[in-house]
């Protein structure tokens, strides 16, 4: 290389500033959630359509820090999904009358199936990685397919419902598909972005950055790569899973179809289409694919090719996803 | 501070590094030069531990590192550039450099960003751009930056995990001659001033022989000659093995 084309290099590049400053973006996204009740129906939308947005959100965003963030792609997210949504479902149906306690024990049953799996798989690299995460992931739509007595098979689990949340004295009552239980979800929604914001702004999220990069460099900075990319792994399904959960809550249902492996790949375009690169492009992303399907699939059954149409248009246009284009760092 | 024993590394029937032997000093450096394919990249891949050699023992103040891998060895000291330039393309400069810090004070699981520990590393980033020169260009992509400025990145991250000696593989390859001038002075300055003991691979003589203390001629996997620039200028050997090869 010559220097003279590494000079002129250096003078087109402008540098990182973002067009719009982090704090106002923050308060942008927080003020559109929080009104969402009171905005929503004026433009003929409900509430529970923007549960939906955050439940996918929240999948969306956990895969992202294994997609987004450390560059490895997962075929398979919708099992840790299904995984926390069967969880928390099966513990209400069947073991306590208890929200949180369905919340948790469906975010581990998830969580740690991926923790165990990524055991398996993380030496590998890819597409190999990719095939056996979709190959895992469709073990549990199989069985949860086959297994009518406890899972209900291909009718989905049924009979159970959210339970009102006690709080020492008081009594948050969620089990009307309202507002509070909206904002219930975005509660939960916060706290699980807000521990990713910090988690990727951490040493040890630098360090999954520095892998993406270039993995033979963080190699040799001593990065303990294959250790970092389990823990980004597991870390991710237990974010996914928590999503799942809280899938199951909102419908107060859980079906095979939340384990197949073309949600999985939704959550991959949801990523892809918002700004993989960015913390806040697969909520963006999880926006526009629940409205399109939401809106599309009251016309016509065939609304996944409207929505393929668009994926193309935007990957075509905004190849770093829409919110890529707000300039490189959107990381929060 | 670095012993190398009678390293000898076979590639199958070819004899790549031949029994050679070499010894740094706190504080030295030493450069490694030789015509092409005399076995110089080979006999510095044993050093930083990239792989083994076949026989003889490398020693790493005072402890026995042959058999410790690459990474294990920037562990203990041992920073290193590559001859490629390894970078992480879409991370600013400065986030580059906070990465190695962050890695090399053990901060690999810390998984919430703390304001003590994020200072330490922040400082010596910040410490080592400015001693790089590359302060201003901090919150560049590293990407964007000119090969010079790429490569300056590198040392600025080695650097950032407070090795005892550096190895620098070729560290001018590719540049044009301001960008080579700029590199040698700040090579020069990190030796004279900061004291730090280098290892380097390199091509271009002006730069050899402005900067070393000791050179090492290997010829045909062999060591040649071994002695400061004055003598090595003066060898016959070494002026033959250098014609031969332009012959």
């Amino acid at each position: 290389m010559s220097s003279e084309a590494g000079t002129n290099a250096a003078v087109v590049g402008a540098g990182r500033t973002p067009a719009v400053p982090r704090w106002v973006m923050l308060i942008a996204v927080w003020a559109i959630l929080i009104a969402v009740p009171y905005w929503l129906p004026l433009l003929g939308g409900y509430t529970a359509l923007a549960g939906r947005v955050l439940v996918f959100g929240l999948a969306a965003m956990g895969l992202n820090l294994l997609l987004g963030f450390t560059g490895v792609l997962s075929f398979g997210h919708a099992a840790y999904f299904g995984l926390g949504a069967y969880g928390a479902g099966l513990t209400l149906r069947y073991l306590a009358h208890s929200t949180p306690l369905a919340m948790l024990l469906g975010t581990l049953l998830g969580g740690l199936a991926g923790t165990l799996f990524g055991l398996l798989i993380v030496r590998r690299r890819g597409v190999y990685f990719a095939m056996c995460t979709i190959a895992f992931g469709q073990l549990w739509y199989y069985l949860a397919y086959s297994w009518n007595d406890f899972t209900g098979g291909f009718d989905g689990l049924r009979d159970f419902h959210r339970e009102p949340i006690g709080l020492g004295g008081l009594t948050l009552d969620i089990t009307d598909g309202g507002n509070r239980f909206y904002f219930f979800l975005l509660a939960v929604f916060a706290l699980a972005v807000g521990l990713l914001g910090l988690l990727v702004r951490s040493p040890f999220g630098h360090t999954l950055r520095a892998i993406r990069e270039n993995e033979r460099r963080a190699r040799f900075l001593a990065i303990p790569v294959e250790r970092q990319i389990w823990l980004s792994f597991s870390i991710s399904c237990f974010f996914t899973a928590l999503a799942g959960t809280l899938y199951a809550l909102l419908n107060n249902f859980a079906d095979p179809l939340a384990l197949h492996y073309s949600l999985s790949g939704y959550f991959v375009v949801m990523c892809v289409m918002g700004g993989m690169r960015t913390f806040w492009g697969p909520l963006v992303g999880a926006t526009v694919f629940v409205v399109l399907q939401d809106y599309i699939s009251s016309m016509t059954v065939n609304w996944m090719s409207f929505v393929g149409a668009i994926f193309v248009l935007v990957v075509l246009f905004f190849p770093r996803g829409l919110l890529g284009m707000r300039g490189r760092r959107g990381s929060a | 501070m670095l012993e190398v024993r009678n390293i000898t590394k076979r590639f199958g029937n070819l004899v790549a590094v031949k029994d050679v032997s070499m010894s740094v000093k706190t504080g030295e450096l030493r450069a490694i030069i030789g015509p092409n394919g005399a076995g110089k990249t080979t006999f510095f891949n044993m050093i930083s531990g990239y792989f083994p050699p076949t026989k003889g023992s490398i020693l790493f103040q005072g402890r026995d590192v042959t058999q410790v891998s690459a990474h294990q060895r920037v562990g203990l000291g041992m920073g290193r550039t590559f001859q490629i330039t390894e970078v992480f393309p879409e991370l600013t400069v400065h986030e580059n450099v906070l990465t190695a810090a962050e890695v090399a004070a053990g901060q690999t699981l810390r998984m919430l960003p703390s304001r003590a520990d994020a200072k330490l590393a922040n400082d010596v980033a910040s410490e080592m751009l400015a001693l790089v020169g590359l302060a201003a260009k901090a919150d560049r992509l590293v990407g964007e930056l000119s090969h010079g400025d790429q490569r300056t990145t590198e040392i600025a991250m080695a650097l950032a995990q407070l090795p005892r000696l550096l190895l620098l593989d070729e560290p001018t390859a590719g540049m044009g001659d301001q960008e080579t001038y700029e590199i040698t002075a700040l090579i020069r300055r990190l030796h004279k001033e900061r004291n730090y003991t280098i290892v380097l691979i390199e091509h271009d003589m002006r730069v050899v022989f402005h900067l070393a203390d000791y050179i090492t001629v290997l010829d045909q996997g062999a060591l040649l000659a071994e002695g400061r620039p004055d003598e090595i200028a003066a060898s016959e050997a070494v002026q033959a093995a250098y014609l031969g090869e332009s012959r």
